[in-house]
């Protein structure tokens, strides 16, 4: 009934599992301050196939302060790739399995747990996958989480869960970052994929907008307004450390990391109207210019090889796509068949652009193959903005209204499941997503 | 020919002579906006008398009525320049606020001004910043060809991060389609 694969471990016992269980480490942030403001999800339609499978709550001696069975049945809901089937049963990942019984619920595979608070205070959090058709376990494994970081380990195991039995990597421990807005107020937000966990970066007074990860997860840079211009920062996660990387005349604007994370591709108006230009990540300053256009040229993004540069110019009478090599030079149009392409993303394996389009006075996203040229429009709100590809490709975020209300939303790439995001405390845009976890 | 319409006229020659981008032509009707020279030294004579006399302190708010920047009649209260959609072309009506404007920085050197554009809030923000970004531009090239030097104006752009209007319609848009000139 299933397409997914997956490989089974034959011949491993619980206990063998256990004495070879890879042992992870969960590091908390420091500095970042929790924010309040209920988050909330509502996801609709389902994937294309829907893996089967059981969880059952995890064994635990006294009652924990998080249930991390829930969070990876969350995750997997959502991911829209899964049907959830309620074993009704506490299912510790040493026990012995009742195969049939589970196999009868329809059930594909099934997953154990149990957490123990150690002496130390923190919790060691054991699960195991079996295939309840060969009857067989899939591997599993042990994390050890502080009390703050039981949601990530549920995270983590959903990751696992999802790479075993699709083949794709998990992006359920990756981090999003968005602006909320009450009143004059904004902030820049850390949070888990999935809205939870906020963790305020940057509150303002003024506008924050285009923030952007390094690869590697330890830096945002982002536009703020707060000396009543736009100016370019990067900004260090774990110390709050700001580095102004662009403070010229005019505005200075559209952050995009280089792979290495040694510099910024950026618009700047220091020579007239909005150019692109290469800057150093450390605050060193403008390093070259790419692009002399007499018109409007902004929002690069390099390409995951870091080898050429995608962005938006107006050159030809209307904002449209364009790609030129990372050190400049001619560029080639990429977008046709509107009047208004903007905002380039190029997914995580280079194969694919997401954009914004005006079609018939709607703003949506679209997807177009950068092979095929094969386009499809994959959000229907017609307010979208800021798409972001999530680390395996598989899911782009961008913003919408909802309401009348700013809001997030997830969009699977065959467009098939959607996730939105809204908050109880105002308005929510600008969403980045983050790189996968080291 | 007073000082003022002498400044006009070699303005005029200069913004000619330059024939730039500016989408900003002189209109030699535009009534030439007149600075009251009269009243700018009396009130700096009443400055000058509070400073050595308590009992005058109350007239600095005289002055201040006659700073040109504070009138309400002036041409230079006028600090708004307006846009058509997606264009950041400079429309005919602003040619005489934007002529006021350049008079007095270039009777002022001391005062700077920051053009700050905007744009309604559909599309790209990015892309918005930048086209707000242009319609500010537009409004310092045609202040430049009119003689302004360029340390005295500085062009931003707040994109439609900034809105005057918090409405989606087309009064709100075109509301926030604009240009504003900021003293500093």
């Amino acid at each position: 009934m299933s397409t997914h694969r997956y490989n089974p471990v034959m011949g491993f016992s619980a206990q063998s599992m256990l004495r070879a269980a890879l042992v992870l480490t969960i590091a908390g942030l420091a500095l970042v301050r929790p924010a309040s403001g209920q988050m909330r999800i509502d996801v609709s339609g389902v994937g294309a196939t829907q893996y089967p499978i059981a969880i059952g709550s995890f064994a635990s001696e006294a009652p924990l302060p998080k249930d991390v069975a829930d969070v990876v049945r969350g995750d997997l809901a959502r991911s829209g790739a899964f049907r959830l089937i309620d074993p009704q049963a506490t299912l510790s990942d040493s026990a012995n399995l009742d195969f049939l019984a589970l196999r009868a619920r329809g059930a594909d595979a099934v997953l154990g747990g149990s957490v123990a608070r150690l002496a130390d205070g923190r919790y060691d959090v054991r699960y195991r996958l079996s295939d309840v058709v060969r009857q067989a376990s899939l591997g599993g494994a042990s994390i050890l989480a502080t009390e703050g970081d039981l949601r990530l380990a549920g995270h983590r195991i959903a990751d696992w869960v999802f790479e075993k039995l699709t083949g794709e990597k998990g992006i359920f421990s990756t981090r999003i970052a968005f602006v909320s807005r009450q009143g004059n107020r904004y902030r820049l937000n850390i949070a888990d994929w999935d809205g939870e966990n906020v963790q305020t970066s940057l509150t303002s007074g003024e506008p924050i907008i285009s923030a952007s990860w390094s690869a590697d997860g330890t830096r945002l840079a982002y536009v703020s307004f707060e000396s009543k211009k736009p100016v370019v920062y990067v900004h260090v996660l774990a110390t709050g450390q700001r580095i102004q990387v662009a403070n010229f005349r005019g505005s200075n604007s559209a952050p995009a990391w280089s792979p290495d994370g040694r510099t910024l591709a950026v618009a700047l108006t220091r020579d007239g109207l909005s150019q692109i230009y290469i800057v150093s990540a450390d605050g060193a300053g403008v390093q070259r210019r790419l692009t002399s256009s007499s018109g409007i040229d902004t929002e690069p993004r390099f390409s995951p090889d870091g080898a050429s540069i995608y962005f938006t110019s107006d050159r030809g009478g209307s904002p449209q796509i364009y790609r030129m090599a990372a050190s400049g030079g001619d560029p080639v149009r990429i977008t046709f068949g509107s009047s208004y392409n903007v905002s380039p993303r190029i997914s995580p394996d280079g194969k694919t652009l997401a954009f914004v389009t005006r079609r018939d006075g709607r703003f949506l996203v679209a997807t177009k193959d950068l092979s095929s040229g094969v386009e499809q429009v994959i959000s229907d709100g017609g307010r979208e903005e800021s798409p972001s590809f999530a680390p395996n490709g598989r899911w782009i975020m961008y913003a919408t209204q909802a309401g009348g209300r700013d809001s997030l939303m997830a969009v699977s790439i065959d467009g098939r499941v959607k996730q939105r995001l809204t908050s109880a405390a105002g308005d929510i845009r600008e969403p980045t997503w983050g790189p996968l976890p080291k | 020919m007073n000082k003022v319409q002498r400044l006009l006229i070699a303005a005029s020659c200069a913004m000619l002579l330059a024939g730039c981008g500016s989408t900003v032509k002189l209109d030699e009707n535009a009534g030439a906006p007149i600075e009251d020279r009269n009243a700018a030294a009396a009130a700096q004579g009443a400055g000058a008398g509070a400073a050595g006399s308590s009992s005058q302190v109350a007239s600095v708010t005289a002055a201040e009525t006659t700073d040109p920047l504070s009138d309400p009649s002036s041409p230079l209260s006028k600090r708004s320049i307006y846009f058509d959609f997606d264009s950041y072309t400079v429309r005919d009506e602003y040619r005489g606020t934007i002529q006021a404007h350049a008079n007095y920085l270039i009777t002022h050197k001391t005062r700077r001004v920051v053009v700050q554009g905007n744009t309604d809030e559909r599309g790209s923000r990015e892309y918005n910043l930048a086209l707000g970004q242009k319609r500010a531009e537009a409004v310092r090239k045609a202040l430049s060809a009119i003689g302004v030097p360029e340390n005295q104006v500085e062009a931003v752009s707040f994109g439609e991060e900034k809105p005057r209007s918090t409405g989606s319609d087309e009064a709100a848009w075109a509301e926030n389609r604009r240009a504003d000139l900021v003293y500093q």
